[in-house]
C-alpha cells in the first residue's frame, strides 16, 4: 500500500467520524418506528408532523429565530462601527479596547456565562430576554469585529479621500464607497452572529429567564426525559437550516453581482 | 483683485505631527494656469504640503489660500479640487462612467449634462469606449487616465497630482507624462504635481519647487533651477554635480579665478561671483555633464583643462559615466559617447568652461 492511499483512507475515516452522526440523525428522522434504532422500518414524515404540532418546540423555534435576528442586527451594527473606529481612527487606549473586544472568543464560554450571571445578581437585576440578548451580543461581537476589520484594512484610505475630494461629505462617502466595499464582510459577520446565536446552548442555559426556551435548550430538556424521534427530526431541521442559510446568502450575493455586470453590458 | 491671481498661496505654513515637524514654514504660490512641481526625496514634506492644500491634513500654523480665499478650516469636500493618487483610487464597485460622474452628482448637474461631460472627459483622456467597464478590467495606465478624467470633469480650481506616474512602468510613464502635460495645457487648470523623479519634474513644470527636510530649497523655472542651483542639495539632487570647496581670486579682465581646495584653478563669470556676496570662501559646483572629456588638451580662453586618469566607466548606451581621478580627487563626468567610450586607465583632460563653474556661498547650507 502506497503512502497516498493510507492518507486517503485516514481522511475518509476522519470525515466519517465527523459526519456519520449527522447522517444518522437525519436518517432516523424519517424512520417510521417509535424507537429510533436501526434497521429503519419504513419511511415517514410523522416526526416532522409531531414537531410541527409540538407547541413548545414551535415556541422555542420562534424564540431562537427572534434572538438570532436581533443578535445579528445588534452585533453587526456595533461590530462594524467598532471595526471602523479601530481601522480608521487613532485614539488613546485603542489597543486595550481592541483586545477587550476580541476577548470573549478567548475566554471559555462557561466562565463568561457564569461571570455575566454573577454580575447581574450583583446588580440585583432579574434575568430577562433582554439580558439573554445582551449575552449573545457579547459572544458574537468579536466575530463581526474580526471579519469586518480584516476587510476594512484592505480598503485603501485614498479611495475614500478621492470621494471626499469630489464633493462627498464623510457620511456620503461612507454610504457611497466604504459600505458597499465592505458589505460582503458585514454580511458574513451577520451570518456568523446569527448562526452562533442560533446554536448556542452554554450561555443560554445560564442566562435564559424561566419559561423561555431556545431550540438548543428545548432539545436539551427533551433529552432529559426520553429520546423521542422528534428530536431527530428537530436535529435534521436545524442541520438543514444552518447549512442552507449561508448557501442561500452566497447565491443571492452571486445573483446580485451577476446582475450588476449584466447591467453594464 | 488682480485679473490674474494665484490659484494657491501658502503663507508661513507649518505642519507638525506631535514632536516631528514635517513642513517648516513654507511660502509658496501656484499661479493660475501653471504647472507647479514639488520635487524632493521621500520625507521632504512634499506630499504633506499637497495634503494640506487638499484638506486631507490640518495646517498647524500659517495660511492657505485657494483663489484668494483663506481655506485653512474648509473641509476637503467643499474645496473643489481634483485629486489624483499614485494608486489611482478608482471606486472598484462602480463602472467607469459612474466613477467619472461621481463628483458631478454633488454639483447639481442634470442627468443629460452628466452624460455629456463624462463622455467629453473620456474623449479627452482618449478612452472613449470604456464607460461600461469596471476599473479592474482596465490596465494601470488606463486606470490612471480614468482617475485623471474623474478629477478634471468637475472643473476643479486646482488639480493635485500625488506621484501619479510612479506606479506605471517606464515606457507608459513617459507616454502618460506627455499626455498629462497636453491635458493640463488644454484645460489651463492650475496644477500641483508631486514627484521624486527629477526627469518628470524638469520635463513637465512651469515652476519647480525643490524641497528638502521640510524646507523649500529653491523654486523657479526648471532651466533656472537646473543651471543655477541655489544650494548644494539642489545641485546634487538634480543630476550629478562635483561640489568642491574653493577660494575666490581677484577678478580678471573677463573672468574670475577660483582656486579649488584640491589644487586646480578654474574660471568663473561675474554673474557667479556676485552670488559669493563679497566672501572669498565659496563652493564651486560643476555638473557632471558640463565637463568635456578629451584625450588632447583643448584649453582656450575661458576654458580650463585639468589632467586626470579614467578610473571607472559606466556604459549607459548614448552616454557614459566616468570617475576621473585628478590630484587625489574623484570627479564625476557624464559625456555622450562618440563611437567608443574612453577606456579605463586612460590619461585624459577635463575641460570646464567658465560659465559652467557655478558658485555657492560659504561652507554647508
Amino acid at each position: 500500500m502506497s503512502g497516498w492511499s493510507v492518507i486517503r483512507i485516514a481522511t475518509i475515516l476522519v470525515y466519517l467520524f465527523l459526519f456519520a452522526p449527522v447522517a444518522v440523525v437525519i436518517l432516523l428522522a424519517f424512520n417510521a418506528n417509535q424507537f429510533g434504532s436501526f434497521p429503519i422500518e419504513g419511511f415517514s414524515f410523522r416526526w416532522f408532523e409531531a414537531l410541527w404540532n409540538n407547541d413548545a418546540i414551535v415556541r422555542a423555534f420562534k424564540t431562537s429565530l427572534l434572538l438570532g435576528v436581533l443578535t445579528a442586527a445588534i452585533s453587526t451594527t456595533l461590530g462594524t462601527l467598532a471595526a471602523l473606529a479601530m481601522v480608521r481612527y487613532d485614539f488613546p487606549g485603542k489597543r486595550t479596547i481592541s483586545t477587550l473586544l476580541v476577548a470573549p472568543i478567548l475566554i471559555p464560554e462557561v466562565v463568561l456565562a457564569v461571570a455575566l450571571l454573577l454580575f447581574l445578581q450583583f446588580l440585583s437585576m432579574p434575568k430577562s430576554f433582554g439580558l439573554l440578548l445582551m449575552g449573545h451580543v457579547v459572544f458574537t461581537l468579536p466575530f463581526v469585529v474580526l471579519v469586518v476589520q480584516a476587510r476594512l484594512v484592505s480598503i485603501r484610505r485614498d479611495v475614500e479621500e478621492a470621494a471626499m475630494s469630489l464633493g462627498a461629505t464623510p457620511v456620503q462617502t461612507f454610504f457611497e464607497v466604504t459600505l458597499p466595499l465592505m458589505l460582503p464582510a458585514v454580511m458574513a459577520g451577520m451570518l456568523f452572529a446569527f448562526t452562533i446565536s442560533f446554536d448556542d446552548i452554554t450561555g443560554t442555559l445560564f442566562w435564559k429567564p424561566g419559561g423561555v426556551e431556545t431550540v438548543p435548550t428545548q432539545i436539551f430538556a427533551m433529552l432529559r426525559n426520553s429520546i423521542s424521534p422528534e428530536i431527530n427530526a428537530l436535529g435534521a431541521v436545524m442541520v438543514i437550516f444552518t447549512i442552507a442559510l449561508p448557501l442561500v446568502a452566497a447565491s443571492i450575493a452571486r445573483v446580485m453581482a451577476m446582475r450588476k455586470v449584466g447591467a453594464s453590458k | 483683485m488682480a485679473d490674474r491671481q494665484n490659484a494657491v498661496e501658502l503663507h508661513n505654513v507649518v505642519k507638525r505631527f506631535g514632536e516631528f515637524t514635517a513642513v517648516k514654514r513654507i511660502d509658496l504660490t501656484v499661479p493660475d494656469n501653471s504647472f507647479v512641481t514639488f520635487l524632493g526625496p521621500s520625507g521632504c514634506g512634499k506630499t504633506t504640503t499637497l495634503r494640506m492644500i487638499a484638506g486631507l491634513t490640518d495646517i498647524t500654523e500659517g495660511d492657505l489660500l485657494i483663489r484668494g480665499k483663506r481655506v485653512n478650516s474648509l473641509p476637503i469636500h467643499k474645496r473643489n479640487l481634483g485629486l489624483v493618487f499614485q494608486n489611482y483610487a478608482l471606486f472598484p464597485h462602480k463602472t467607469i462612467f459612474d466613477n467619472i460622474a461621481f463628483g458631478l452628482k454633488y454639483r447639481k448637474v442634470s442627468k443629460s449634462d452628466i452624460a455629456e461631460k463624462v463622455n467629453k472627459a473620456l474623449d479627452l483622456v482618449q478612452l472613449p469606449h470604456v464607460a461600461d467597464r469596471y476599473p479592474n478590467q482596465l490596465s494601470g495606465g488606463q486606470q490612471q487616465r480614468i482617475a485623471l478624467a474623474r478629477a478634471i470633469v468637475i472643473e476643479p480650481d486646482v488639480l493635485l497630482l500625488d506621484e501619479p506616474l510612479s506606479a506605471l512602468d517606464a515606457n507608459l510613464r513617459e507616454e502618460m507624462r506627455v499626455e498629462l502635460k497636453r491635458i493640463q495645457r488644454e484645460l489651463g487648470v492650475a496644477t500641483v504635481f508631486v514627484t521624486h523623479d527629477q526627469s518628470e519634474a524638469l520635463a513637465m513644470s512651469d515652476k519647480l519647487v525643490v524641497m528638502n527636510n521640510g524646507f523649500v530649497e529653491q523654486e523657479g523655472a526648471p532651466e533656472e533651477v537646473y543651471n543655477n542651483p541655489a544650494s548644494a542639495f539642489v545641485a546634487d539632487f538634480l543630476g550629478h554635480s562635483n561640489i568642491i570647496q574653493a577660494n575666490l581670486g581677484s577678478p580678471d579682465a573677463a573672468f574670475t579665478q577660483v582656486a579649488l581646495e584640491s589644487g586646480e584653478t578654474l574660471l568663473t563669470t561675474d554673474e557667479q561671483t556676485a552670488k559669493a556676496k563679497n566672501s572669498k570662501d565659496v563652493r564651486a559646483v560643476i555638473r557632471a555633464e558640463k565637463i568635456d572629456l578629451s584625450e588632447e588638451n583643448r584649453a582656450t580662453d575661458g576654458v580650463t583643462s585639468i589632467p586626470g586618469k579614467v578610473k571607472t566607466v559606466d556604459y549607459l548606451g548614448q552616454q557614459a559615466r566616468y570617475f576621473v581621478e585628478a590630484n587625489g580627487r574623484d570627479w564625476q563626468v557624464i559625456n555622450p559617447i562618440d563611437a567608443h567610450p574612453h577606456k579605463e586607465g586612460a590619461d585624459i583632460f577635463m575641460h570646464i568652461a567658465a560659465r559652467n563653474c557655478v558658485l555657492l556661498p560659504g561652507h554647508q547650507d
